[in-house]
């Protein structure tokens, strides 16, 4: 296969995981480094360089479009880009001292809990209640729209969030991945933020993230641009149009589907790192 | 409503300006890489490639300096590694302005929030990258 070729293909393919990430809600960022390395056979660290940059991309993309509805928190997703900025840099020096096949094992449950992330039930957040006092510190409680009203939502265990959003950083870092289920996770069921609120905060805060750990990826090498080039611009270009079918679209059933996917691929980066097929 | 004050600040002024900001980023990133991509390919396309082994990018891949030097020799290896550094740059530059438009708030515990954030991202791409 000859480099226009391959780019092709790659493309194509980044394009489909870019389309069903959007379509999903789970970002497309997380099947890219399996993609490359199980159906490509490109190096662990190479396919990290590739799908970091690309989470960027998307990010910043779809938080375009998030930021002009209003409805994600600055201030939450500045406060808390200091643990996952801080995370990411930790994370990237220790993806540089680590095997690839422990990165892959790593990986592998990543990609397993994302997908049980992801088909969970939402619970309906408390709006009201006690104030917390680091929250009104920190100024974190917000407003949100429902049915045309601004309502004020509250912040809850910003210790705990902050906590778990240093692990979304680390992560982010060490497998060149937005992380965006343990951020959620972290805004969601620490914090009891409302996902209409958590969710594009969330997306806001990836590619501040990523950008903290790109410096490292660069300067170690991992970012090369002949493959980062189908896979951002394949990605980018699926996100974009996924995006806009999102209201068409079954969402439950596309979630689904993808979730298997990447609990498929989950599985079968585990197999092949624990069988020595990852160099 | 409980009588407890809850007055979150309107952002929405600066949530609308970091918007196109992003979206301006994103868009130059894509089509400097785009570019690249196509220059890179003319050249090189019919080659045989693989990336099943790791040796890292060369160093003129890795500084700025020579990512430049390259792009304006009109390598496409080197235009594509810069329309990525915009992209890196992108969510960089809201950090940035948020810093300022906090600052124009007057909320002086936000404008040290976002420049902690600042100094960790600048940390992290000028200790790194060579230039």
């Amino acid at each position: 296969m000859n480099q226009l070729e391959m780019s092709e293909i790659i493309a194509a393919a980044s394009f489909l995981a870019g389309f069903l990430g959007a379509l999903s809600g789970l970002g497309g960022g997380v099947v890219i480094v399996p993609l490359l390395v199980l159906g490509f056979g490109v190096d662990m660290r190479y396919a990290m360089g590739a799908s970091l940059i690309s989470v960027i991309a998307t990010s910043s993309g779809a938080a375009a479009a998030y930021v002009r509805e209003g409805i994600s928190n600055i201030r939450i997703g500045m406060f808390l880009e200091i643990a996952t900025t801080i995370g990411a840099i930790v994370g990237a020096m220790l993806a540089a001292s680590s095997p690839t096949r422990l990165l892959a094992v790593v990986f592998g449950i990543v990609l397993l809990y994302s997908a049980g992330m992801s088909l969970r039930r939402k619970k309906p957040m408390a709006l009201d209640g006690p104030a917390d006092h680091l929250a009104q510190t920190f100024k974190l409680d917000g407003l949100m729209p429902v049915d045309g009203d601004w309502v004020p939502y509250r912040t809850r265990r910003i210790p705990l969030g902050f906590g778990l959003m240093f692990g979304a950083g680390t992560l982010s870092g060490l497998l060149g991945i937005g992380s965006g289920a343990v951020k959620v996770l972290a805004m969601d069921e620490a914090m009891q933020i409302p996902f209409k609120v958590s969710t594009t905060t969330s997306n806001f805060m990836i590619g501040v993230t990523a950008a903290a750990s790109a410096g490292v990826f660069l300067s170690r090498g991992y970012i090369q641009p002949a493959l980062v080039m189908p896979v951002t611009l394949g990605v980018l270009a699926g996100s974009v149009l996924g995006a806009r079918f999102l209201a068409a679209a079954k969402v439950r059933t596309v979630r689904l589907i993808f979730a298997t996917v990447i609990a498929a691929l989950g599985v079968e980066m585990i197999f092949n790192a624990l069988h020595g097929r990852l160099s | 409503m409980n009588s407890l004050q809850i007055a979150p600040p309107d952002d929405r002024v600066i949530d609308k300006r970091i918007g196109l900001l992003l979206r301006f980023g994103v868009m130059l990133a894509a089509t400097v890489i785009a570019c690249g991509g196509i220059l890179y390919l003319i050249h090189s396309g019919a080659r045989v490639v693989s990336y099943h082994h790791f040796a890292g990018t060369p160093a003129s891949l890795r500084s700025i300096t020579g990512i430049a030097l390259g792009a304006v020799q009109g390598n496409g290896l080197s235009v594509i590694q810069l329309g990525i550094l915009l992209l890196i740059a992108t969510p960089v530059a809201r950090v940035l302005f948020s810093v300022l438009a906090f600052a124009r708030e007057r909320d002086w515990l936000y404008v040290v929030i976002s420049g902690i954030v600042l100094t960790v991202l600048l940390y992290s791409l000028v200790g790194h990258t060579r230039l």
